[in-house]
């Protein structure tokens, strides 16, 4: 299961929608227009995770009693307890002082001390983020290529044997969750069926996930899985639709070879819907890895994340909350700058 | 638009009867269950009960399958109505009215979307004792609201600056008759493609926060549930996770397919 966007308005769509690319037209200077739409860019960036940072604490801090929700069943008996966490997160001051405290010690680099355990934020969480940026780099090393094989082998003949099986198989695939996924790989793989691969990334303490690259090949394969028929899916329409176009009609009138036509003419100009797509997914996979971490036991953000919500441990919540929302907004911030500097039109139309 | 040359189309043909037999399996499953959705039928993770097994405290499977997928459903399809609702009439709104009204929904957009959608979850999840239905089904439907929104806007963008919009303007009917009159009918078939794709979400989502542990009604039959009870055994009795995980599947395949079917036609309706 990804997160798609209809495909009419989708990302590609998003790719197009440049107010201010067609605002700058009216300037003189090229280089100032650029760096115009670049600080506003990032100045929404900056806005975006402001308002972010708003709904992370507002969504942890006011929907229900902090206090009862961390301790449960404990709450009535040990007063002195409540009073202790009180004071650790503020709870006496009022919401919105609590929030500034909170979002001053986030912009200083402090992350809070986690409730459960006592342990710094930041010590609690870093090896974790580490590993699930491995496991998200991983999988999108073997996704790209793999979106690309795919959708020229289906784009090479529309129609054919091999388009259909492909078009067939991304289809079914593209709307299963993706823990249903991992589920029915992990039956395949590593229990009655083939007993090839580990169920389970169980690392001793210490080690690092690539140290032990068969506990890996289950969850990246999931997310691949999970990830990619979305992509081929767009890839091969945009394919199909630069293939429709005059200058590939032209292109081939001269008799360049028609894998020439589709690798040098009708490839390139899919790259710039392609970036905002793939920006899009691996956006998404940084949500994703939350339940395929849980379903294999990696130790990364994703299942930090679910022990930290069933055990209300708020700091924690918030911090890796703001890393997986703020790892959106950057990526979508570079896959927007990339795709402007990639099209010529985009690019002239500030200058001219 | 109608029904039987919907069904012409192969993929709304297989996605629909796939659809139609799981819906059947979660509303008349309770009925034909061998057992009750409580009742001990054996020794935990055996082959006792009927034939899928028992599962972690000895209930039998394929009866809680029977009786696990009311919930999901329910959950699933309220949630995608609201988050559809939501959505289209933002969407819409946005697109109608422009300006710095368009402007306001399409940041406020932005800034939700930053959040995966399991993450919203997730966010709400953590502050509360114990989630309640309805609570699932506010979560998944505003999840799904500015994805939708999105979507709406961008279709109803491409018919904003149609001359039937401008004629109904220029003889002065009122805004909101033309957003119900003009616009409705233009929206209905992309909109479908949404709500099949946003139930094929909400599906996954429902039955995720499940298997993540997060239980409305703890021990009761619930196929998101069942992946979570039973999937420490799933090297011994695999049944008890493998059959909710089936059933699950063919269901998302069968909304996604019905929606891409759609999907497929709203695109050649609007070119």
């Amino acid at each position: 299961m990804t997160e798609p966007s209809n495909l009419a308005t989708s990302a590609v769509g998003e790719a197009r929608r440049h107010p201010d690319a067609v605002e700058a037209r009216t300037r003189r200077s090229p280089g100032k227009a650029w760096g115009l739409w670049v600080a506003r860019r990032l100045g929404l960036a900056v806005l975006t995770l402001w308002l972010v940072s708003v709904i992370v604490f507002w969504a942890t801090s006011a929907l229900g009693d902090p206090v009862r929700a961390i301790l449960g069943k404990d709450f009535a008996v040990s007063p002195a307890r409540v009073q202790l966490i009180r004071d650790a997160l503020h709870l006496d001051k009022p919401l919105v002082e609590r929030y500034f405290i909170w979002l001053g010690d986030l912009l200083s680099g402090n992350l809070g001390t986690s409730v459960t355990s006592n342990l710094p934020v930041a010590e609690l969480i870093g090896d974790r983020v580490v590993n699930s940026a491995f496991l998200v780099l991983v999988v999108a090393l073997v996704m790209i290529p793999l979106t690309l094989v795919l959708a020229l082998l289906s784009a090479r003949r529309p129609g054919g044997v091999l388009d259909n099986v492909i078009q067939g198989i991304t289809l079914a695939l593209a709307g299963v969750p993706e823990f249903v996924t991992g589920i029915l790989l992990v039956a395949l793989f590593s229990t009655s069926v083939f007993h090839l691969l580990p169920a389970v990334a169980v690392l001793p303490p210490g080690s690092a996930p690539w140290d032990r690259p068969a506990s890996l090949i289950l969850p990246m394969a999931t997310l691949v899985i999970s990830v990619t028929p979305y992509l081929v899916r767009i890839l091969r329409s945009n394919l199909l639709e630069s293939l429709g176009s005059d200058y590939v009609e032209l292109a081939r009138l001269k008799g360049i070879p028609e894998r020439r036509v589709l690798l040098r003419h009708a490839l390139p100009n899919t790259l710039v819907p392609a970036i905002q797509v793939t920006a899009l997914q691996l956006a998404w996979l940084v949500g994703g890895v939350v339940l395929i971490e849980y379903l294999f036991n990696y130790p990364g953000i994703g299942a930090t994340l679910v022990d930290a919500v069933r055990n209300s441990d708020f700091p924690v919540v918030q911090a890796l909350a703001m890393i997986i929302a703020g790892v959106y907004v950057l990526v979508n911030l570079v896959a927007d700058i990339l795709s402007i500097l990639l099209t010529p039109r985009a690019r002239t139309g500030m200058a001219a | 638009m109608n029904l039987r040359s919907l069904l012409r189309d192969p993929k709304i043909l297989i996605g629909g009867l796939l659809t139609v037999l799981i819906i059947a399996l979660a509303v008349f499953g309770p009925f034909v269950a061998p057992h009750g959705e409580y009742e001990i039928v054996g020794r935990p993770y055996t082959n006792e009960g009927s034939f899928l097994g028992t599962d972690y405290i000895g209930q039998d499977v394929w009866s809680r399958v029977l009786y696990g997928g009311r919930s999901v459903l329910v959950i699933a399809l309220l949630a995608t109505l609201l988050g559809v609702a939501i959505g289209v009439l933002l969407g819409v709104l946005a697109a109608y009215v422009g300006g710095w009204l368009d402007e306001i929904v399409m940041r406020l957009n932005d800034v939700l979307l930053a959040f995966p959608q399991i993450l919203i979850a997730l966010l709400v999840l953590s502050s509360v004792d114990q989630p309640t239905w309805w609570m699932i089904v506010l979560i998944v439907g505003i999840s799904h609201a500015p994805r939708v929104a999105r979507m709406a806007r961008g279709v109803a963008l491409t018919y904003v600056t149609r001359d039937f919009v401008t004629a109904a303007e220029a003889i002065g009917e009122p805004r909101w008759r033309i957003l119900l009159a003009e616009l409705g009918p233009n929206l209905v078939v992309p909109l479908l493609a949404e709500a099949g794709l946003r139930l094929t979400y909400s599906i996954g989502m429902v039955a995720g926060i499940g298997f993540l542990g997060f239980a409305t009604d703890p021990g009761a039959a619930d196929w998101g549930q069942m992946t979570n009870e039973n999937r420490l055994a799933l090297l011994v009795q695999p049944w008890g996770v493998l059959a909710p995980v089936i059933i699950i599947a063919l269901f998302t395949i069968g909304t996604n397919l019905i929606a891409d079917g759609l999907g497929e036609r709203a695109a050649k309706g609007a070119a």
